[in-house]
C-alpha cells in the first residue's frame, strides 16, 4: 500500500498551546464482535478545533469506533480518550455528546419535551429556543416526534445533542436516507455551528460530504486507517483513473512499471490499468505500443477502496 | 480499561462544567414521565378504566354486594380485589416502559447524557408506582359512591397495602422489561398476570376452589399481598405463609431486573 504512506505519517499541524490536551485521542484501539474482527488496532488523534471525516464503506469499523470514543463500548485492547478523559467521564461532564444514526427518541413526545427531557438531565445547557434555532426546528416544537419526517427527527437529534454545548460532537452517518435538500440543509447547519470552534468528527460513506466539510479525512477500511490527510491530500488517492486500451499481448511487466500504477489486469484483449497518473499511462500506451480504443474513467469511492484498502489478511487467496 | 484514568476535568478544557447531581434525577424528568404515561391510552385503560369496569360489574348491584365482609361489605372487598388488580396491571405496566424504551434506542441515547442507570431505573419505579396509586385511587373513588362501605381505617388500611405492596409488580415489570426486548411486553405477560390475578384470589375467592389449586395459589406471586391487603376489612390475620410470599416474590423480581440490568448496561 505505496499510496497511503504518502499522507498516513503527516506531520501534525503546529499545536496552539504546550498544554492543549487532544479532543480524541484513540491508541491501539481494537474491538471484536465473535469472529469478527471489527476494528483491529487505530490510533488517532483529533485536536480541538478539528473538522474530521472518518471515511469509509459500509463495514469499515467506523461506528464500532465511535461507540468506543462515546464509551457506549469498551474496546478489548487499548484506549479511547476524550479531553484526556475516560469517554463516559467526558459524556458526564458534557464534553462530548453525539448525533446517531437512528433510534434514540421517544415517538410520544413533542420535539420540544425531548429537548426539555434531555436538557434536565444535564447541569448546565443551552436555552432549549436557541438550539432549536440552529438546528432548524424552531417550527416544530410542538409536533410528536412521531409524526416528524426523517430529516426533522436528525435535526431534532442535532439539537438534543448541542444542548449542554459540548466541546466535541460526533456525527455518525448523520444524514443516511435524507434527500439532496435535507443533506445540504443539515450540514449547513452543522458548518454553521462549527464556525464557532467546535471540535467535529463524522463518519460518513460519501467522498463529497468528507470533502466538502472536513478540514481532515481519515479513511478507515477493514478497521484500520488506511490515509490520514487533508481533504485534497486523500481525494487525489482515492479519485484516481481506470484507463481501458484494446491490446493483444500486452507487456504487463512493463505496464505495472509506470509511475502511479496500482493494478494491472487482462480481460481478452483489453488491458484495464487503475493508476493515479493516468495521463502518463496514456501516453506510454499510445506512443510505445499498439494500443488503440483509449477510454479513460474515473473510478468511484468504492473501487478506490478496493485498490486501497485490499483485505492484508486475504492476500493471496482468490477473492 | 486497564489504567486509571482521572476522571476530573483537566482546566484548560472548561473549568465550568459540572455533572449534575442525583445522578441527573430532577423534577423535569419526573413530570415529562408522568405526561408520557398519560398520553398512552392502551396504559389508562388497562390499569385505570378496566378494573373500575370490573368492580362495577362484579361488585355492584349483586344479590351478596351488601352481605357482611368483616368490617365492611363484600362490595368493598370485590373493590378491594379490583383496585389489587389495577395496581398490578399499572406498576407492571410502569416497569415494563424499560422493554419500550431499550427497542427504540432510549436507553442508549439516555447512556450519552449524565443520567445514571440507577436513576433510570429509581424514575421508571417511581412513576409505575404513581400510576398504581391511581388506579387505586379511582377504583376506590367509584367504589365510595356505589355502595361500597368499609371501616375508615379499613378504607385507609387496604389502600395502603394495596399501593405499597404492588412494589412486588414494579420490580416484576422492571425484569420483564429487560428480558423481553419487545415494544408489546404488556401483551405478552398480560395472560400472566391475569393467571397471577386468578391464583391471587382477586376474581373468585380461594376457599371456593379445588384443593389443588389452594396449594398451588400459596406459590404464586400475589397470593400474599391479596391476603394482607384484605385484612384491614376482613379482620382475618393473613399467616407467616403470606408475608413470606409477598417478600421472596420481591426478592426475586427485583433480584432479576438488577441481574438482567447489570448485564444491560455493562460495557460489551
Amino acid at each position: 500500500m505505496t499510496s497511503t504512506t504518502q499522507t498516513q505519517n503527516r506531520p501534525p499541524a503546529p499545536v496552539r498551546g504546550a498544554t492543549t490536551i487532544p479532543a480524541v485521542e484513540l491508541a491501539g484501539l481494537t474491538k471484536s464482535f465473535g469472529t469478527v474482527r471489527a476494528v483491529r488496532g487505530i490510533d488517532l488523534t483529533v485536536r480541538p478545533g478539528e473538522i474530521v471525516a472518518f471515511l469509509g464503506p459500509n463495514g469499515a469499523g467506523k461506528t464500532t469506533t465511535i461507540d468506543m470514543m462515546l464509551g457506549l463500548s469498551q474496546p478489548d485492547r487499548g484506549t479511547a480518550r476524550v479531553y484526556g478523559m475516560d469517554p463516559q467521564a467526558a459524556v458526564r461532564h458534557g464534553l462530548i455528546s453525539a448525533v446517531m444514526q437512528t433510534g434514540g427518541l421517544l415517538k410520544d413526545l413533542t420535539a420540544r419535551e425531548t429537548l426539555e427531557l434531555t436538557a434536565s438531565l444535564f447541569s448546565d445547557t443551552k436555552p432549549i429556543s436557541e438550539v432549536m434555532t440552529r438546528a432548524g426546528i424552531a417550527d416544530i416544537g410542538d409536533r410528536r416526534v412521531g409524526k416528524c419526517s426523517g430529516g426533522q427527527q436528525q435535526r431534532l437529534r442535532f439539537a438534543m445533542a448541542l444542548l449542554p454545548d459540548p466541546e466535541l460532537l460526533v456525527l455518525d452517518e448523520p444524514t443516511t436516507g435524507m434527500d439532496v435538500t435535507g443533506r445540504r440543509d443539515f450540514w449547513q447547519a452543522i458548518r454553521q455551528d462549527a464556525e464557532q470552534g467546535r471540535t467535529v468528527l463524522f463518519a460518513t460513506h460519501y467522498l463529497e460530504e468528507a470533502d466538502a466539510y472536513a478540514d481532515r479525512i481519515v479513511l478507515v477500511a477493514h478497521g484500520r486507517v488506511v490515509a490520514d490527510g487533508t481533504a485534497s491530500e486523500v481525494k487525489a488517492i482515492v479519485s484516481g483513473r481506470t484507463v481501458r486500451a484494446t491490446l493483444p499481448d500486452a507487456d504487463l511487466v512493463a505496464l505495472q512499471a509506470l509511475p502511479g500504477v496500482e493494478s494491472v489486469e487482462v480481460r481478452g484483449d483489453s488491458v484495464l490499468i487503475a493508476s493515479r497518473d493516468s495521463d502518463s499511462v496514456a501516453r506510454h500506451l499510445l506512443t510505445n505500443t499498439g494500443a488503440r480504443d483509449l477510454e479513460i474513467t474515473s473510478r468511484g469511492l468504492e473501487d478506490a477502496f478496493i485498490s486501497l484498502t485490499a483485505d492484508p489478511d486475504s492476500e493471496g487467496t482468490q477473492s | 480499561m486497564t489504567t486509571a484514568v482521572p476522571d476530573t476535568l483537566p482546566n484548560v478544557v472548561a473549568p465550568q462544567r459540572k455533572v449534575p447531581p442525583m445522578g441527573g434525577l430532577n423534577v423535569t424528568l419526573l413530570k415529562l414521565e408522568v405526561r408520557r404515561m398519560l398520553r398512552n391510552r392502551r396504559t389508562l385503560v388497562f390499569s385505570v378504566v378496566m378494573p373500575v369496569m370490573f368492580y362495577v360489574i362484579f361488585g355492584t348491584g349483586k344479590s351478596y354486594s351488601n352481605e357482611n365482609a368483616g368490617h365492611g361489605n363484600v362490595a368493598a372487598l370485590i373493590m378491594v380485589s379490583m383496585a389489587l388488580y389495577g395496581a398490578m396491571l399499572s406498576t407492571t405496566g410502569g416497569g415494563a416502559m424499560v422493554a419500550v424504551e431499550r427497542s427504540q434506542g432510549w436507553s442508549r441515547q439516555l447512556r450519552l447524557t449524565p443520567l445514571t442507570p440507577a436513576a433510570y431505573i429509581a424514575v421508571k419505579v417511581l412513576c409505575a408506582m404513581l400510576l398504581g396509586a391511581v388506579s387505586i385511587a379511582v377504583t376506590y373513588a367509584a367504589g365510595s359512591f356505589t355502595g361500597a362501605h368499609m371501616q375508615t381505617s379499613a378504607w385507609v388500611g387496604t389502600a395502603l397495602i394495596a399501593w405499597v405492596g404492588s412494589l412486588v409488580f414494579a420490580a416484576f415489570g422492571v425484569f420483564m422489561g429487560y428480558l423481553l426486548p419487545s415494544e408489546n411486553v404488556m401483551q405478552i405477560i398480560g395472560p400472566g398476570l391475569a393467571l397471577f390475578a386468578f391464583l391471587g384470589g382477586l376474581f373468585m375467592p380461594l376457599d371456593q376452589m379445588g384443593d389443588t389449586f389452594q396449594t398451588i395459589a400459596k406459590f404464586t406471586p400475589m397470593y400474599g399481598l391479596s391476603q394482607l391487603a384484605h385484612w384491614p376489612l376482613t379482620g382475618e390475620a393473613p399467616g407467616v405463609a403470606a408475608v413470606v410470599n409477598v417478600v421472596v416474590w420481591l426478592a426475586v423480581f427485583a433480584g432479576g431486573a438488577a441481574w438482567r440490568f447489570r448485564r444491560d448496561t455493562a460495557r460489551v
